[in-house]
């Protein structure tokens, strides 16, 4: 690190670059932030491999990554929103609204006596649902940035108005596969390579993640994601206009919803109002563990996808292990806590 | 305006600037100019408004009333991008610099330069090496050889550095006026000498400098003339030359009143 020659080094200067190796690893932690959950999940694989060796049979892994299909696609939206310092607890909510905003679209008889106008063309259903998605977000993204309100307070709202509105409006009937057209299942599909099975949901997904991870690295607006979380008010006075940074952020989330709602048909092959109502959690679960900070301005989404795969071997693993489903919900919960407890480590860094 | 005022356009004006938060009245009719190539210190007690006066330029707060010109045409700032672009560059007290962004990243915050080509038009691809190259360039330029890499957090930076990167920043796009707030007050008796360097070193490139500050000694050492702010009101403008520092405390607590004819408010400086 240090370019100084001998020459310049006078007596106190020996100390200074001198780090112990709990610093260094603090140092590396710190420009890399997706190492330690990365340790996490390497570790896990290997630990459950050992216990039970049906953990890395390809039939196991497909069935991994198509658990972690929805979660993951919810947690770029998820990760967006956690660097500008907010979270967003309507998420599930609405992905939810979107699904059955498609679903409902899309069916010959409709359950919605309220918006009667089914049997539209799927394309139509797909891309309302995925804009029905986009308006919840701006919604959540206005009453924030226009009345500067806290997006947890905002979102706690949201998520039960949006749920609210789903049943309202569809009813609490779930759609069943049979009466839902081939399209919005269409990410459900599968291509085998050998016993492995890949989702076209899945590569979805990681298309999804390549593209976010170069936006935030490789462009201003991602950038500028960074500088709004990390101190609002030096962004705002080095010209970044916050509020619309925040704003923006909100909808291009509800976009990544309202693709997640697709998505969802296709991995679960129904649309229902009930569906998965603790994902809200498993999203800022996956966020937290993958290194990303709660406080904003931290993280990368490498750590984010990382963090969704670890909630999911887990889980599947300690499954595998034969431990009860209490022993999992406890293992996630313990990760979750160490997680922020080494983000707070980190941020302390020194030069 | 008095016939002294001779017929040199300053750079900055004010004329009459309000500002009031809530019952508050941090500017109450201040008047202020800046005049090309010089060093304006601006001093006063906690609370005369020098901030506020400054903040009016920088684009933070819009004063209630009263004109602003900018090298003579008014002008309005309804933020602190527009201030920038009218080529007024603001280093703040708070240095407004995102800690986990890197330097250069810092240096170009807000004004990012696009690579050329179709990935900077259609994919929106910031060119990271230009801006680094270019940040590592001005540094050295400036004389802030100390920092090592040009890609390490800010927040991994002493307070001294930090202040160094927030002062190249405004260094390097301050195109008409640069104003510092408080430059020295985090900094260390070596560090302080290197900002107030550097002030001299824009001054000589012809750049006009406001300098708020605390620490008459400093003030004394750069600046062509001495804004004394009192009351949200300008008391008097003198120079290092015509007053010493105790006169310019007094100035600032009311004790002392200087006649017009001896203030310095026309430019002292004689410019090229």
């Amino acid at each position: 690190m240090s370019e100084t020659t001998t020459a310049d080094l006078d007596l106190a200067e020996e100390f200074m670059e001198q780090r112990t190796p709990l610093q260094r690893v603090q140092g590396v932690l710190h420009r890399y932030p997706y190492v330690s959950p990365l340790t996490v999940l390497v570790i896990a694989m290997i630990i459950f491999t050992l216990i039970n060796p049906r953990f890395l049979l390809p039939g196991n892994l497909s069935f991994l990554t198509q658990q972690t299909v929805v979660v993951g696609t919810l947690a770029i939206a998820q990760t967006l929103i956690i660097l500008t310092a907010g979270i967003d607890l309507s998420i599930g909510a609405i992905m939810v609204f979107g699904q059955m905003v498609m679903a409902n679209l899309a069916v010959s008889v409709t359950a919605s006596n309220v918006l009667p106008i089914a049997g539209q063309n799927p394309v139509i259903a797909i891309l309302l649902g995925i804009l029905a998605a986009v308006l919840a977000g701006a919604i959540n993204g206005f009453l924030i940035t226009r009345f500067n309100l806290p997006p947890f307070i905002v979102t706690l709202g949201t998520l039960s108005v949006f749920t609210a509105i789903t049943l309202i409006l569809f009813k609490a009937r779930t759609i069943q596969g049979p009466e839902i057209p081939d399209l919005l299942k269409f990410l459900g599909n599968t291509i085998k390579i050998g016993d492995f099975q890949l989702m076209y949901g899945v590569i979805l997904m990681v298309i999804l993640f390549a593209i976010f991870a170069y936006i935030l690295r490789y462009t201003a607006w991602g950038r500028h994601i960074y500088a709004v979380g990390d101190d609002p008010v030096a962004a705002d006075l080095s010209g970044i206009n916050v509020n619309r940074v925040i704003f923006s952020v909100y909808v291009v989330a509800g976009l990544i919803m309202g693709i997640a709602s697709w998505v969802y048909i296709g991995r679960v092959g129904s649309a229902s109002p009930n569906a998965d109502p603790l994902i809200n959690l498993d999203t800022i679960t996956a966020v937290v563990i993958g290194g990303v900070s709660l406080f904003g301005g931290r993280g990368t989404l490498v750590g984010t996808l990382i963090g969704a795969f670890i909630i999911i071997v887990v889980e599947n693993g300690l499954a595998l292990a034969g431990l009860d489903q209490a022993f999992r919900v406890l293992a996630v919960g313990i990760l979750v806590i160490l997680a922020v407890a080494v983000d707070q480590w980190i941020r302390k860094v020194k030069a | 305006m008095t016939a002294a005022v001779s017929n040199v356009q300053p750079v900055l004006q004010g004329r009459g600037l309000v500002k009031a938060f809530g019952r508050v009245v941090a500017l109450n009719g201040a008047d202020i100019e800046l005049y090309p190539g010089e060093v304006l210190a601006v001093v006063g007690d906690n609370g005369a408004g020098k901030s506020s006066l400054i903040k009016c330029f920088s684009g933070a707060h819009a004063p209630d009333t009263g004109e602003m010109t900018v090298n003579g045409e008014s002008v309005v700032f309804r933020s602190t991008h527009e201030a920038r672009t009218a080529g007024i560059e603001t280093v703040f007290q708070t240095l407004a610099v995102a800690p986990a962004l890197d330097i250069s990243e810092n240096l170009y915050l807000g004004r990012e330069v696009r690579s050329p080509g179709i990935m900077g038009k259609v994919f929106r691809k910031l060119d990271k090496k230009l801006m680094r190259e270019e940040s590592a360039r001005h540094l050295k330029e400036l004389g802030i050889g100390t920092v090592q890499n040009i890609t390490q957090a800010v927040e991994t930076l002493s307070g001294g550095q930090r202040q160094a990167v927030a002062v190249a920043r405004a260094a390097t796009f301050g195109s008409k006026v640069i104003i510092l707030d408080e430059p020295t007050a985090a900094l260390g008796v070596n560090e302080s000498a290197r900002v107030l360097q550097l002030i001299k070193d824009l001054r000589d490139r012809g750049m006009p400098v406001v300098l708020i500050s605390h620490n008459m000694p400093q003030v004394f050492e750069v600046a062509d003339r001495i804004h004394v702010q009192r009351l949200g009101r300008r008391a008097a403008v003198v120079t290092p030359q015509s007053h010493t520092m105790n006169d310019v405390v007094a100035i600032m607590t009311g004790a002392m009143s200087v006649d017009e004819s001896e203030q310095a408010l026309g430019p002292v400086r004689r410019t090229a």
